[in-house]
């Protein structure tokens, strides 16, 4: 009966499995940014108030209604009086082409607007993930299973930054170590030593975070036997940790890692208002209280790209972390 | 009385020996916040020779062990006169001197590899890591010293096994991966915890001439196992332990044939075999059993007829787990299935419960229609059938009382009870039917013992009042002399209420006690089948003959 399958199951060659995987990923994620994509879009059109109104308010600076004649101009510049359908195919198609739009307030292209504000913010983002994990991973490795009150005070200090909101953190930072302390610079822009506090203020609740479940997993792992087969072999407590503990116990941490780092892409606003950081939390946040659809739409798709790579980096981690996981 | 009367005879035994001990431990205490484990216990390991210290969960052995290479745990204290390695004091050492002597001097085997193998590393690394902790040889040299064990332990490919990880691997290859690992830097000492104990059968006999390998090249063996008969096979001394202290010490074929001590005697008692065949296993019972019922040939209960199942891979690749198996199990009668692992014998079961469609072939269940029928016909005579497995903790609603438990499977049976007092009166008679009492009613199954959780299990499958019971591996995971309580319950019921059994295991030894007859599978086939005696007595199969070579046993006057 085996045998009979056999060969055609078999006529499959590898690389051809490889490659349709390869391409149902490419396809979903398309699938994702198109419908983050029309979600935004269709979206902000339920917000109360007109669109044109909005953006001659915003050019003269004031707050009143217009007539049907003096709107009508707005309309036509931004295509406002065609149908809500030709106006999202528009959009859409636009997509595809890399054509995000044009900015209502800004009236520059969104692409433009994302290029030139998108490069501090991944720095960022990218700087504040990597010391989160740092953070983590050495305060696991110094304190799980340690003296009892060296534990208590990694698992606390765990709980203690997991839970202080990152405005906060922040404040205190910028208060401390730039107003009091004058390490750092109060508004540092993207320079080098500007960065390092935006980045703590990020990292160190995500930090926690992760140190959190690592910490869960670290102690399950440090029982297992084969921790006993190495302490055996004559290996040292640190290079038990190292070589063989810590490897099975971050998957956890590397799962949440793929959800932070779109988080902290959305959630850099907090750290660019403290700091008066340039950054696409900056221009996300003036383009939501202008109605300022294309740029949002824009901004919610780039972060949406984001968390798309993110968790494929995060697919493709989890089988070099452990290979057992390339089977299913 | 700290060293056991029996013990310090064997050590007068042991002085007249020419050799040397290489391992000397005297008085050894182990306590673990106040209460003690190990309660002053003495042996002496020498080179060439296996030390084989015996018991059962919670004698203290596998404390001792641990103790030797100084890993007794956190909240440890450790005690003793001596703990020497040739000469060198081990009792008052540094963790880092100690470092020095793990893997070098003693190595350490513990049971079941794929949990003592770091799962995520290639193999040929963590064969080679005594040598990269011991700082020797260069990254190159070190990698085909590895490949070189693996090849001296009997891995066949071991340049491409050293590139596998662990999981990749069987049991029996893993195990001897964990082996080379331990003789990787060649230690004086080598201390084995049931290095044997989840392996198969025919596994079991190669791994245990491999250690006899390594004693022949003047090591020290120091065997931990719970298994009388393993020891048999490798163990030229045996310490019996319980609770902490060693009850019996002597050369091998004193211990094992010539027992002095009571618990050494219940505890060989207590394992089955062909010569325990009708007789109860618990010491001090040993009656024959109670009349038997006699076995209805002519009502077949299950009826299995060329039964198959075929799995599909991930790889999409299908796998035949049962190929073409018929049997028959009449009333009254225990037919016993034996095969190692991935035979197909739970897949069998399974089908044989209907829980697990198969595809192809059909059960009928006493003459009539039973695999075949729609899940929703099938509901109304399931109570018919009934099944234990071999962990019943994790088949138990955590929260539920044993009470409820029974309560539950007695509303889904046969004679569901009409009254809250008649349920109880029934649930406490199926108690002390299977050895327990009312004062168990309002415990949870995690607060009970492995033995009473079992017999918990065996009240609940035999509440509804099955006329067959599908027994999967009942007392593998169970201490010998609990395992001897469970079985003698099992012929005990049979004789009772005349249940017919399909009786699953690995484990010949206890299939030959059970069973009217048997069905020896490999590879999801029947290889042979017929009465348990003709069968064990005159195996025709190779594969049976094969089981049967490998069979550590102890041979009996």
């Amino acid at each position: 009966m085996t045998t009979a399958v056999l060969p055609r199951a078999l006529s499959v060659p590898s690389w051809v499995r490889t490659a349709r995987g390869a391409l149902l990923k490419i396809a979903t994620a398309a699938i994702v940014l198109v419908a983050a994509a029309s979600i935004t879009f269709f979206a902000q059109l339920l917000v109360p108030g007109d669109r044109a109104t909005a953006i001659l308010n915003q050019q003269t600076g004031r707050a009143q209604q217009y007539t049907t004649a003096e709107l009508a101009p707005v309309n036509a510049q931004f295509g406002f009086d065609r149908p809500l359908i030709s106006q999202y195919l528009d959009y859409v198609t636009g997509l595809f082409r890399g054509d995000l739009g044009t900015s209502y307030t800004q009236h520059r292209p969104v692409t433009e607007i994302i290029g030139d504000q998108i490069g501090p913010s991944l720095v960022l983002t990218a700087a504040a993930l990597v010391t989160a994990w740092v953070l983590a991973v050495g305060i696991t490795l110094l304190t799980v299973k340690r003296r009892r009150a060296v534990s208590a005070l990694g698992s606390t200090w765990e709980a203690l930054t997991a839970s202080l909101p990152p405005y906060w953190i922040g404040v205190v930072l910028l208060v401390v170590f730039a107003v009091q302390l004058r390490i750092f610079p109060v508004i540092g822009e993207t320079s080098a030593r500007g960065t390092v506090l935006p980045v703590l203020t990020l990292a160190i609740p995500l930090a926690g975070f992760l140190g959190q479940v690592t910490r869960d997993e670290f102690e399950k792992v440090l029982d297992q036997p084969f921790i006993t087969t190495a302490r055996t072999r004559g290996m040292s407590d640190t290079a038990v940790r190292l070589r063989h503990a810590l490897r099975h116990s971050v998957v956890p941490a590397i799962t949440l890692s793929g959800w932070a780092l779109g988080a902290l892409l959305s959630g850099a606003v907090i750290a660019e208002n403290v700091f008066g950081r340039p950054g696409i939390g900056q221009v996300l946040v003036t383009a939501v209280n202008t109605r300022d659809v294309p740029t949002v739409s824009g901004i919610v798709l780039v972060v949406a790209g984001v968390y798309v790579i993110a968790n494929l980096v995060v697919d493709l981690a989890y089988t070099v972390v452990d290979p057992r996981l390339r089977a299913s | 009385m700290t060293v056991p009367t029996a013990a310090a005879s064997a050590a007068g035994r042991v002085a007249t020996e020419p050799q040397a001990a290489l391992l000397s431990v005297g008085n050894l205490r182990v306590a673990f916040g106040g209460r003690e484990v190990v309660k002053g216990i003495s042996f002496d390991a020498y080179p060439g020779r296996c030390l084989a210290i015996v018991g059962e969960s919670g004698s203290g052995k596998s404390v001792t062990a641990r103790t030797l290479v100084g890993l007794t745990g956190a909240g440890s204290h450790v005690a003793a006169d001596r703990i020497e390695l040739d000469g060198l004091d081990l009792a008052t050492r540094s963790e880092r001197s100690w470092r020095a002597i793990r893997g070098r001097d003693i190595g350490f085997v513990l049971q079941d590899a794929l949990v003592s193998l770091d799962q995520l590393r290639r193999v040929g690394d963590e064969v080679a890591e005594p040598l990269r902790v011991h700082h020797r040889g260069t990254r190159a040299s070190r990698r085909s010293r590895a490949i070189e064990l693996l090849e001296a332990v009997g891995v066949p490919e071991p340049s491409v096994k050293a590139r596998q990880r662990p999981y990749e691997l069987s049991g029996g290859l893993r195990q001897r991966a964990l082996i080379a690992s331990a003789i990787a830097l060649d230690p004086r000492v080598l201390i084995a915890d049931e290095p044997t104990t989840a392996l198969d059968v025919t596994v079991q006999a190669q791994v245990l001439d491999l250690l006899a390998e390594s004693k022949s090249r003047g090591t020290a063996i120091i065997m931990i196992s719970h298994d009388l008969s393993v020891v048999a096979r490798l163990a030229d001394e045996v310490a019996v332990m319980r609770e902490g202290e060693i009850v019996e010490h002597g050369p091998v074929d004193e211990v094992l044939y010539r027992p002095v001590h009571e618990y050494t005697k219940a505890l060989l008692d207590a394992i089955p075999s062909e010569h325990t065949r009708g007789t109860r296993l618990v010491r001090g019972t040993s009656a024959p059993r109670r009349t038997r019922r006699p076995i209805d040939a002519d009502r077949p209960l299950l009826s299995a007829r060329h039964l198959s199942k075929v799995y599909r891979g991930p790889d999409r690749v299908d796998r035949t787990v049962v190929d073409d198996v018929s049997f028959e199990l009449f009333a009254g009668e225990t037919l016993g299935i034996v095969g190692e692992s991935g035979s197909g014998k739970t897949t069998t079961a399974g089908i044989a419960l209907a829980l697990i469609p198969p595809t192809a072939g059909e059960v009928d269940l006493d003459g009539s229609a039973w695999t075949s029928l729609t899940p929703g016909r099938r509901r109304p005579i399931r109570k018919r059938i009934g099944v234990v497995y071999q962990d019943p903790l994790s088949s138990f609603d955590p929260r539920w009382t044993v009470g409820r438990i029974l309560v539950d499977a007695l509303a889904k049976g046969k004679r569901p009870p009409s009254s809250r007092a008649e349920a109880r009166d029934r649930v406490v008679r199926l108690l002390e039917q299977v050895g327990l009492t009312a004062q168990h009613l309002e415990d949870a199954p995690l607060r009970l013992s492995g033995g009473q959780r079992q017999r918990v299990a065996i009240a609940r499958a035999l509440a509804p009042e099955p006329e067959v019971l599908v027994c999967d591996e009942p007392v593998s995971a169970l201490d010998v002399s609990i395992q001897a309580q469970v079985l003698d319950l099992l012929t005990d019921l049979q004789d009772e209420l005349g249940v017919s059994y399909l009786f699953i295991s690995h484990d010949l030894g206890v299939i030959h006690h059970m069973s009217d007859r048997i069905l020896v599978m490999k590879d999801g086939r029947v290889v042979e089948s017929g009465d348990a005696d003709a069968v064990f007595r005159n195996p025709q199969h190779p594969y049976t003959q094969r089981l049967l070579t490998a069979l550590p046993r102890l041979a009996r006057a």
